[in-house]
């Protein structure tokens, strides 16, 4: 294959991505691409983003073998790349610091985020914490009865939670307000969009800021696996952990690269959140086009998953493309093989995972018993599970 | 001539006054009435809402507006539908639909375009399509000649108002301060220097809207604009009233503004 290199200088990856914002927007989406070509073309802006990310984060994240439950599969061999351990329980955190970073560059004081699982906003309001900014966090009203520990850690940290009342009350809703914010705020205001979503140059910059996943994992599998994975899987809602694991890897050959969406209650039961594995269409929402969940008329439908962090009706730009292009493959795990897969790795391995990157361990343990012993599979971690603990005693009928 | 430009040379200097109302709120069966309401009360141009499911540019009140145009599954179509009814008895006033692009996209360029001519739409509004992105769409409705209306927002720098400039058609929609529709931080100075500056790349007609609330404000806008567009305003009036009242609040209202403007 053609070496990759995308998006291009508009921000389309192929007929995906773009720039589809109100008028109001464009001088800023314009400030931010023209600075972060600056700063990416800067050293001395990496050399700092490294340094917070080894003695801040505490990176490189370890890669971990899952002894036990490969065997008890007794197919390929998983490994887990422990973005769990990060500073703030979630890969969230790396995406962060590199935009709040930007952020300082450009002078600005109020940062402001949208968050589903609550990750992505506690990341954000650590950032903020830790460079002195003031810091408003959207968040659906739906998603603040589910992941009550991470509103109140957010708060602890100085920011201020906005419950969302419209449409769905989840992540979309959370984003339409924090673009509200943006375009009211937008002198003083740097939006830290927390997915690999939304209008150019954001899929790429998180992108690039998360790229560290797959870096890190191509030179850690020589040492702890003596060889780079077959497979690489990671869950995805936006994408942003998936295309940070993926994007190193495009250009190896021979690395298998799976993208698990949230089946919710089944693709079949039109309850679930999967754009790209559950036969959507194509349309344009939140500044960019991509698969999208919707009807007929074009509006946007309300999607299910038991992961807050994946319950969104669209997805990263880049990850439609490699859909297309055939480079990566989408796939969904329903709501109960995700809880398994929780269950099974808390009681095998020792690790409470998130709910979100249950849905990758899943994948992972329904297909190693199909392939050899010697194959090895990579599982991106992508967060912990202690947000979750009240939505899974929930579902077992248990008050915390 | 384009119902538009034939409106506004008809107008002889005088200000347009171009209302917003949203298709299908408070019910679709009463938005073919509530169009002719607005024309009563003095509209020259009416804006036409296309429900959006996220509404990322409106504040709560035309976020509302949607959210109970979409109870009844008002879509694209149905809007089509409602302005070839009201075209039924109002051949002049110029209606232009004003909207997210994810329905149209859905529908094909083409497609919309040429059924949103047969309908008697004259000019479209997609308010997440910058010029950027608008080459096909705009091409296809100037081939089934309707006006792709763009907006100028206080951001968007000169380099830029004389591209959005070589695409306009119609008259270009100012956006008379940062934030969402319904927002109250407008500043009358700041939008009157803006016009003055716009003048000099902009041919068309420029209509100004965001944060008209009132004949005060809507008057002292059109001192500098050549149209003023209200829009919340007029969805509270509906929001308030009873679907018995809700056309003659409306004609009042428009009527009070009318008279107001220049």
């Amino acid at each position: 294959m053609e070496r990759y290199d995308l998006p291009d200088a508009n921000g389309h990856f192929g007929p995906y991505g773009g720039v589809y914002v109100a008028e109001t927007l464009m001088a800023a989406l314009d400030e931010l691409k023209n600075e972060y070509e600056r700063v990416k073309a800067d050293p001395t802006f990496w050399e700092e983003f490294r340094h917070e990310l080894k003695h801040y984060v505490g990176r490189p994240s370890p890669i971990y073998h899952a002894k036990r439950w490969s065997e008890q599969l007794g197919g390929a061999q998983i490994f887990f790349k422990r973005e769990d351990l990060n500073h703030t329980g979630a890969h969230k955190i790396s995406n962060a610091i590199g935009q709040a970073l930007l952020a300082r560059r450009m002078g600005k004081k109020r940062v402001i985020a949208e968050t589903g699982a609550g990750q992505h906003g506690v990341a954000t309001a650590t950032v903020a914490a830790r460079y002195g900014m003031e810091c408003f966090v959207y968040m659906g009203a739906e998603d603040i009865k589910r992941q009550s520990p991470n509103v109140f850690r957010m708060k602890l940290l100085g920011a201020t939670v906005v419950p969302v009342e419209s449409g769905s009350k989840t992540l979309k809703d959370a984003l339409n307000e924090a673009m509200r914010d943006w375009v009211t705020n937008v002198d003083s205001t740097f939006y830290i969009l927390g997915t690999a979503a939304g209008p150019h140059p954001y899929p790429m910059m998180v992108r690039d800021f998360l790229s560290v996943i797959g870096e890190e994992s191509k030179e850690q599998m020589p040492e702890v696996a003596g060889r780079q994975p077959d497979v690489v899987v990671a869950c995805v809602g936006g994408g942003s952990n998936a295309i940070g694991m993926f994007y190193p890897y495009i250009n190896v050959d021979g690395v298998r690269m799976v993208g698990v969406e949230a089946g919710g209650h089944g693709i079949a039961s039109g309850m679930h959140a999967a754009p790209l594995s559950g036969g959507a269409g194509v349309g344009v929402l939140h500044g960019a086009k991509s698969y999208l969940m919707q009807d007929a008329n074009g509006q946007v439908v309300e999607t299910h998953s038991v992961s807050a962090g994946l319950d969104y009706p669209g997805v990263g730009p880049e990850h439609s493309y490699l859909k297309d292009i055939g480079r990566a493959e989408y796939v969904a795990i329903d709501d109960k093989e995700a809880l398994s897969a929780f269950h099974d790795c808390c009681h095998l391995e020792g690790i409470i995972p998130a709910l979100e990157s249950s849905h990758a361990l899943a994948w992972a343990a329904k297909v190693a018993p199909t392939m050899a012993k010697d194959k090895v599979i990579l599982v991106n971690l992508s967060g912990r599970g202690d947000k979750d603990i009240n939505t899974v005693a929930g579902l077992a009928g248990i008050t915390l | 001539m384009s119902r538009i430009a034939a409106c506004f040379a008809a107008l002889e200097g005088k200000k347009a006054l171009i209302p917003f109302i949203t298709a299908g709120d408070p019910h679709p069966s009463l938005t073919v009435a509530l169009m002719h309401g607005l024309v009563d009360g003095g509209a020259d141009i009416i804006e036409l809402g296309v429900p959006f499911s996220d509404p990322m540019a409106d504040g709560p009140v035309i976020q509302r507006a949607s959210e109970r145009a979409l109870v009844h599954k008002v879509g694209l179509r149905d809007v089509l539908a409602l302005v070839a009814e009201f075209r039924q008895t109002n051949t002049t006033t110029p209606v232009v639909l004003m909207g997210y692009l994810n329905p149209v996209f859905v529908m094909g360029y083409t497609a919309f375009a040429e059924q949103a001519h047969a309908a008697g739409v004259d000019g479209v509004l997609t308010v997440d399509c910058p010029p950027e992105e608008a080459a096909e769409l705009s091409a296809a409705l100037i081939a089934a000649d309707l006006d792709p209306v763009f907006l100028i927002a206080p951001t968007t720098p000169e380099a830029r108002v004389r591209e959005i400039a070589r695409h306009a058609r119609g008259y270009v929609y100012y956006v008379s301060l940062k934030g969402v529709t319904g927002a109250g931080n407008l500043d009358i100075d700041d939008v009157a220097r803006k016009i003055a500056a716009l003048r000099a790349h902009i041919q068309v007609p420029i209509g100004v809207g965001f944060g008209i609330r009132d004949a005060a404000t809507a008057k002292a806008i059109s001192v500098t604009a050549d149209a003023v567009v209200v829009g919340s305003r007029l969805v509270q009036e509906i929001e308030a009233a009873t679907e018995q009242t809700a056309k003659e609040r409306l004609t009042r209202l428009v009527a009070e503004l009318k008279a107001a403007i220049l």
